[in-house]
């Protein structure tokens, strides 16, 4: 005969409490880990890959990308001269904390500073898993819309920062950058919000600041920073 | 499609329930699910099915799924509200100091097993 079993129990639990000796074993191991998040074709990649040439004189990073299959923008990176690694997710939209520390293992993060996870392109799944990260980001591009915020409400929730990309085509897009700040914020007040265009630059180094803080903070002051 | 990494983690968490009580076969497992969680109830399902062939311990486990009604509290006049049909603005006073008090969930509640 079936018994009942009452188990009680929320099914993120196990991946939160994985998550949370991901971060235990990174601040050991002082590397401060970043999980990148967006849509396919908010310009990830491109943002990644400037954002690698200008920290790797004065941060040792590496890269994880993550993919459903293929390895193109492993490539891409790869050609920025820093270590980056290819997970395959196999099927699944998202990494968990479990993927995400069989990654670090890969990559290895004994002479890592920055480690960056570029999460599977998806503002829904991504979102629902804690991958152990310290902080999360996002971008959303331009062409996107403004109404992401409303649309995708957890993934705003649990960014510490957004980055509202492609701020070069606003002038031909219906997108209402205020609004769509407004909207963030009313999700995430604490959230930093910086409009930026990686294929012109503009804004970048704003973002370049924060992603420098938000590593020192970890990892301890580094002297040439 | 998020729905098959909350499946895997079910399985996860069934298996070690398993070890720890020593059971053999999991009839049924029972849900909860909030309304405003972003699970679709039919892809769970779906993916269920798909998956627990892999496991002759969920093999013929029955997946029961009982949704969770979303409420919002308002911080400025302190009443309740069903979140689906007003969203974060309350419906009796305007405000957005709002947050919600249930329809996240995602939980294992029981399970019937030998």
């Amino acid at each position: 005969m079936y018994k009942v079993y009452e188990i009680k129990q929320r099914v993120f639990a196990d991946n939160d409490r994985e998550a949370e000796k991901v971060r235990e074993e990174l601040k050991k191991e002082k590397t401060f880990l970043l999980n990148l998040m967006s849509s396919p074709g908010s310009g990830k990649t491109t943002v990644l890959g400037r954002t690698i040439s200008r920290l790797k004189e004065d941060l040792k990073i590496g890269v994880m990308e993550a993919d459903i299959d293929s390895a193109v923008d492993a490539d891409t990176i790869s050609r920025t001269g820093v270590k980056v690694i290819q997970l395959h997710t196999g099927g699944m939209c998202h990494l968990d904390a479990d993927m995400t520390r069989q990654g670090l293992q890969e990559l290895g993060t004994e002479d890592v500073d920055l480690a960056i996870l570029e999460n599977v392109g998806n503002l829904v799944c991504p979102a629902e898993f804690d991958t152990g990260a310290v902080k999360n980001a996002m971008i959303l591009s331009v062409p996107e819309g403004d109404d992401k915020p409303l649309k995708y409400p957890l993934m705003f929730k649990v960014c510490h920062c957004l980055l509202i990309n492609k701020t070069d085509v606003l002038p031909y897009f219906d997108f209402d950058i205020d609004a769509c700040i407004e909207r963030a914020l009313r999700l995430n007040p604490e959230m930093k919000i910086i409009p930026v265009s990686a294929k012109t630059g503009e804004g970048m180094e704003e973002w370049y600041r924060w992603l420098r803080e938000q590593t020192e903070q970890w990892i301890g002051k580094k002297e040439n920073l | 499609m998020h729905e098959l990494g909350i499946i895997v983690h079910i399985t996860k968490t069934l298996t070690g329930v398993a070890e720890e009580n020593r059971l053999s076969e999991i009839a049924s497992v029972t849900l909860e699910v909030g309304e405003v969680s972003s699970i679709v109830p039919e892809y769970m399902t779906d993916c269920w099915k798909y998956y627990r062939e892999k496991f002759p311990l969920i093999k013929n486990a029955e997946l029961r799924i009982e949704m969770m009604p979303a409420v919002t509290y308002c911080e400025s006049c302190g009443k309740t509200y069903p979140t689906v049909e007003y969203g974060r603005q309350c419906p009796h006073c305007r405000s957005w100091e709002t947050y919600l008090l249930t329809g996240n969930e995602c939980s294992i509640r029981e399970i019937e097993a030998k």
